[in-house]
């Protein structure tokens, strides 16, 4: 490979232009399905306090989701016209439609469980929640997949696990903040557990991206991907250390989780900027790609 | 067929959609190595289509000051100033005025490709990027909700959300109170290929306006077959660099419904040099997302596997 080539140096592929809500929307689409899903479990297993307390945790997150993506929107009046069909071949419309499904589930669910009325219908409106919660909390890994950006794109294996992982640590987390130690033990499993494999999964995805792992390093996706270690790591070892005796230790440990896992989302997102930004990471693995075919 | 299934050569479900409807795939072939880069397509699509004055830059990039495309901009001309042959056979003295100096300027007029397989087409959630009877691909302005989701989709960075400063006297769209829609006017934009003169029998205003039949429009397999012998003339006559772009129904997005005839590398011009539509991918990408999530569910079951308290 000789020195790269370009024009003026400029990018070839446009930079999103998705702000600060999408990010967090990833945060808050994976921390309100996943604990919907932790939820359900918590119910079938009898464990009512962790039960509800998740669903009330996932059903605001999924109430607060579809104001950021909302507000996202060039034009956001025009919000309903994300259902005005349905296509596979985009993820956003299968995403669209399956935080509509959640999002009204989990609230219902939650809604129910306030008024303490209903139980069959609630357990049914969880189920929805939690049967639609697992892809919510994994789809986004796909939205970011199916686009030209090279960080994104390359990492389509990876992404959907990572972003999986991370929401199971967010819910875990969250629950660990929400219920007294002595009922939250799978949520701080899950909260440990997800930290772990999300960890672990980011640096494998990064060295198996090579050259293309770069922008995850640097700049401000490095950054965010520096807190993001040093937040889910530390939270998951004081939850593991003292989460089973202290409720303090519960909450700060799960406050580090789930501040970690923001962070991660965050340094996911500015990464694909960094990427488009820069044409070598467009150009140098399709000469690559040329070469080796030819 | 699927509508992820591999694709070939013609795109998706098209033209059956259209019926009796349904017309030729048109197309543009842009001959590089005729432009004068006088940027009458960049004006002429400006003037056509009504696309709003984005502002003044002097960039000192040779005499490009548009830079890229964009939401306001769908014909775009780069200058190239290189100190390389025009011709490889040494005779280059003629074309070049003289002298040893081997300077060339290259001049291309870029657009929307148009793909065969087209990324944004197939991400647009609200069904607003269609494809059009000739096979082209256009933004359906009374349906866009400015998600922005086909920016990034677009391997060659042709599709951008018009967010202009808003001029006076239009107010801000306001729900509950809060202001909505600052900018002008937060939807997507791009070329159209001219689609209200293609529906009049007229072409596109570009290659009207094209002093040198560099931009050429007309029927794809026509224009292929044209682009086929005028690479053959060329290389004949040992002009350096020259090639296709864009015109193999087997590349990595089946082939541009606009592509190109260049006189070097594709990224010298700016333009990707093996682009792929992501959605191509899209089915393992799905089967990987549904492992993803059936993982989510075994780990919070063994999240319970210690018990449930």
């Amino acid at each position: 490979m000789s020195e790269l080539r370009s024009y003026y140096g400029r990018p070839v592929l446009k930079e999103p232009v998705w702000k600060q809500e999408i990010p967090w929307y990833l945060f808050t689409g994976g921390l309100g399905g996943a604990s919907a899903v932790l939820s359900a479990a918590a119910r079938i297993t009898g464990n009512e306090r962790l039960a509800r307390r998740s669903i009330y945790i996932g059903a605001a997150s999924d109430a607060v989701s579809p104001l950021l993506l909302i507000a996202d929107l060039g034009r956001p009046e025009r919000f309903l016209n994300m259902l005005r069909v349905f296509k596979v071949t985009s993820p956003m419309s299968v995403g669209s439609w399956i935080l509509g499904v959640s999002s009204s589930a989990s609230s219902l669910s939650a809604f129910l469980n306030a008024i303490r009325r209903f139980h069959r219908v609630s357990d049914a409106a969880r189920a929805v929640a939690a049967g639609s919660g697992a892809p919510l909390a994994v789809y986004t890994g796909t939205l970011f997949a199916d686009t030209a950006i090279p960080v994104w794109h390359e990492a389509r294996h990876e992404l959907p696990f990572l972003f999986g992982s991370s929401a199971a640590a967010s819910a875990g987390a969250a629950a660990t903040i929400a219920v007294p130690p002595a009922e939250a033990a799978p949520a701080r499993r899950l909260a440990i557990g997800g930290a772990l494999v999300e960890n672990a999964l980011m640096v494998a995805m990064v060295k198996r991206l090579g050259m293309l792992g770069e922008p995850y390093k640097q700049d401000e996706a490095g950054r965010y991907a520096k807190l993001a270690k040093a937040c889910t790591l530390g939270g998951a070892g004081l939850l593991a250390l003292a989460g089973r005796r202290s409720r303090l230790a519960s909450i700060a440990g799960g406050a580090l989780v789930l501040g970690g896992e923001a962070a991660l989302r965050w340094s996911v997102f500015k990464a694909g900027f960094q990427s488009a930004r820069d044409p070598k990471y467009t150009v140098i693995p399709q000469r690559r790609r040329l070469e080796g075919r030819s | 067929m699927s509508p992820l299934a591999e694709p070939t050569g013609q795109p998706a479900a098209w033209p059956d959609t259209y019926g009796e409807e349904a017309k030729e795939r048109m197309g543009f072939f842009t001959d590089t190595s005729v432009c004068i880069g006088c940027k009458a397509c960049e004006v002429a699509c400006k003037e056509w289509n009504l696309v709003p004055d984005d502002g003044m830059v002097w960039t000192g990039e040779s005499y490009d000051n548009t830079s890229e495309l964009g939401a306001n901009t769908w014909r775009h001309v780069a200058f190239v100033e290189q100190n390389e042959p025009l011709r490889l056979d040494g005779d280059f003295a003629a074309a070049d005025g003289g002298g040893d100096d081997a300077l060339r300027w290259l001049m291309s007029s870029d657009v929307c490709k148009h793909c065969t397989h087209a990324a944004c087409l197939d991400v647009c959630p609200t069904g607003s990027l269609f494809r059009t009877e000739y096979g082209t691909v256009v933004v359906q302005q009374d349906i866009c909700n400015g998600c922005g989701y086909c920016v990034p989709a677009c391997p060659f960075g042709v599709l951008d959300r018009r967010d202009l400063p808003r001029h006076s006297g239009d107010p801000p769209v306001e729900v509950f109170g809060v202001q909505l829609g600052k900018k002008e006017d937060g939807r997507v934009w791009k070329c159209t290929l001219c689609y209200d003169r293609l529906k009049g029998g007229h072409e596109p205003a570009c290659a009207k306006a094209c002093p040198t039949d560099s931009i050429q429009f007309g029927p794809l397999d026509e224009l292929r077959e044209r682009a086929d012998k005028r690479l053959e003339k060329l290389q004949s006559e040992n002009w350096n660099g020259a090639r296709l772009y864009g015109h193999d129904p087997d590349d990595g997005v089946g082939g541009f419904g606009a592509f190109f005839l260049l006189l070097d590398e594709p990224e010298v011009y700016g333009l990707p040099p093996d682009p792929v539509v992501a959605t191509r991918n899209l089915p393992a990408m799905w089967a990987g997302a549904a492992v993803a999530a059936g993982a989510l569910v075994a780990g919070v079951v063994a999240a319970f596997a210690g018990g449930s308290r």
